[in-house]
């Protein structure tokens, strides 16, 4: 018989530290859905997406009322567009109007695919792709798209970069939403479930279904009752223990999800993902462990510990790990974050240092409208070339705010909380993003 | 099956029974109860059997909520899996 402090502790974690599952989100291979002609790949996406899911909202707000934790989004994710779409003449922004209706059609909250993997090359579908983001981002509003340009096994393709940096400017100026819904990844995962980069990967089974664990307001309150004192073995341990418990909960939704919709289990995402609600932030753990403001000198320590023992206590509390899995570090969405920005503590280059050791990069970034095309792909570049050295996952989703200073908020709404405009450096770096091609595969020996 | 409802909020005469008696009704079987009073709150954790219930969990929930709204406590039912999960290898 479970004992009465567990039970208290768990409903504790649920109503007052925040405790939920992020997202449930179901992977639809859309590989049977080429044809010849754009309106037929329309019909059958339609068709496919919206048979797939048309259980997933009401499963999971079934498993919410069955078990008493929130689910906070439920999502889809598709194999990338230009892959699908590559055989059909046409415009793809009816393909990313038809993502919208479908996830409009099935009740989920994001749609993730509207993608393109050109880490070696582009193909010509690729590029169409890659032409269409800013009309597409611009007239849907929960489809999300991602471009992976980098990965340890190919490189960076610098010319993705280059275009990237142009297309999230393009994106900026023609909706203010936009380029909250695009990522630049290198390293890409392909059972991803958190947005804007998920994607269906080419070694993904026809359906299945990937959850998204959160939890920053637990691992704290954890360490707060830990005390100040509690040396960095009682801190890992405690952080372990806590992510033991959270992910346990993630492989139970997944388990249940899985049977009840029929569909198979995929993996459990052990990412810790904070919201902008108080007591969710990740930037507060890293405060509790002793840094009095994040960004300082200690936070890279402090955010290497957090994210490797958050995965060594989440490791084996499921059967599948996958997705992103670790401390995610979205500036806009975490309130300590947003704090650490606007008191000067935390800038650009801290966040660049910190996503060295954790997932998954420069998150939520708001900067100056004023930016140029060649910096934004310069720091795409910087962020691609730590993922691809360290081999881990990286990925920039990058705010330019026509008309903002440094400083100034932007307000996104919602889970996507609101960002201060950063500062960025303001020497150019023109002449480097145009030399073009690629910058070749790292070596995977002789490290040091 | 298994549940845990869980009461908290400030002690008034009859929570006890009024919960009890709801169960009663709806055929829920109490397998364990334990309560106390923590931080002067008013604290009871039931461990449930739902097999003969012939309602809906959701209405149950529901339910629940409605009369957690009259004596102004909340109740909780939750399947026990996600406390086995949770503390249980």
């Amino acid at each position: 018989m479970l004992n009465k402090n567990e039970i208290m502790e768990t409903i504790n974690m649920i109503s007052n530290e925040h405790l939920d599952i992020r997202t449930i989100t179901m992977g639809i291979s859309l590989g049977s859905c080429a044809a010849e002609s754009i309106d037929r790949v329309c019909e059958k996406i339609y068709d496919k997406i919206t048979f797939s899911a048309k259980d997933l909202v009401k499963t999971g707000e079934e498993i919410e009322s069955r078990f008493g934790i929130p689910i906070i989004n439920k999502r889809i994710s598709v194999t990338p567009i230009s892959q699908v779409a590559a055989a059909a003449d046409g415009d793809y922004v009816k393909i990313a109007k038809t993502l919208d209706k479908a996830a409009e059609e099935t009740g989920v909250n994001f749609i993730g695919g509207y993608s393109a993997l050109v880490q070696k090359g582009f193909t010509n579908s690729d590029r169409k792709l890659i032409e269409s983001l800013p009309e597409a981002l611009a007239s849907t509003n929960k489809m999300c798209a991602s471009v992976n340009i980098g990965s340890i096994k190919a490189g960076i393709n610098m010319d993705a970069v280059a275009r990237m940096g142009e297309i999230i400017k393009r994106c900026s100026e023609k909706d203010d939403m936009a380029c909250a819904k695009l990522v630049v990844f290198c390293n890409a995962v392909e059972d991803n479930p958190f947005m804007a980069g998920a994607f269906v990967g080419s070694g993904e089974p026809e359906c299945a279904i990937n959850v998204g664990v959160s939890g920053p307001g637990v691992v704290r309150h954890a360490l707060e009752k830990l005390g100040k004192q509690a040396s960095f073995g009682e801190v890992a341990e405690t952080i372990k223990k806590t992510a033991f418990k959270i992910t346990r909960m993630g492989q139970l939704v997944a388990e249940e999800a899985s049977k009840k919709l029929g569909v198979e289990f995929g993996i459990v995402d052990l990412s810790l993902a904070p919201t902008p609600a108080i007591g969710d932030s990740v930037a507060h753990i890293l405060e509790e462990m002793g840094i009095e403001k994040c960004g300082t000198h200690g936070t890279t320590a402090a955010l290497a510990l957090l994210n490797d023992a958050v995965k060594k206590g989440g490791v084996m509390a499921s059967s599948y790990v996958g997705g992103l899995s670790g401390a995610f570090i979205p500036v806009s969405e975490d309130a300590g974050m947003i704090d650490a920005v606007k008191c000067g503590a935390l800038s650009l280059d801290k966040l660049e240092a910190m996503t060295c050791v954790c997932s998954v990069g420069l998150d939520m970034i708001v900067v100056p409208g004023t930016i140029s095309p060649a910096t934004i792909s310069a720091i795409i570049a910087d962020e691609a070339a730590i993922g691809m050295i360290n081999t881990k996952t990286t990925a920039v989703r990058i705010i330019p705010a026509p008309g903002k200073q440094v400083g100034e908020i932007v307000d996104f709404g919602g889970l996507l909380g609101q960002g201060p405009v950063m500062n960025i450096n303001p020497y150019g770096s023109e002449d480097f993003i145009k030399r073009g091609g690629r910058i070749p595969a790292p070596l995977n020996s002789l490290k040091n | 099956m298994r549940a845990v409802i869980t009461v908290i909020g400030k002690d008034t005469i009859g929570i006890i029974a009024k919960v009890s008696n709801y169960l009663y009704e709806n055929k829920i079987n109490i397998l364990d109860i334990s309560q106390t009073i923590m931080q002067d709150l008013f604290t009871m954790i039931m461990l449930v059997d739902m097999v003969e219930c012939s309602k809906q969990f959701d209405v149950i929930r529901n339910e629940l909520d409605k009369m957690a709204e009259e004596i102004s406590v909340t109740i909780k039912i939750q399947h026990e899996d996600i406390f086995n999960s949770m503390h249980r290898i």
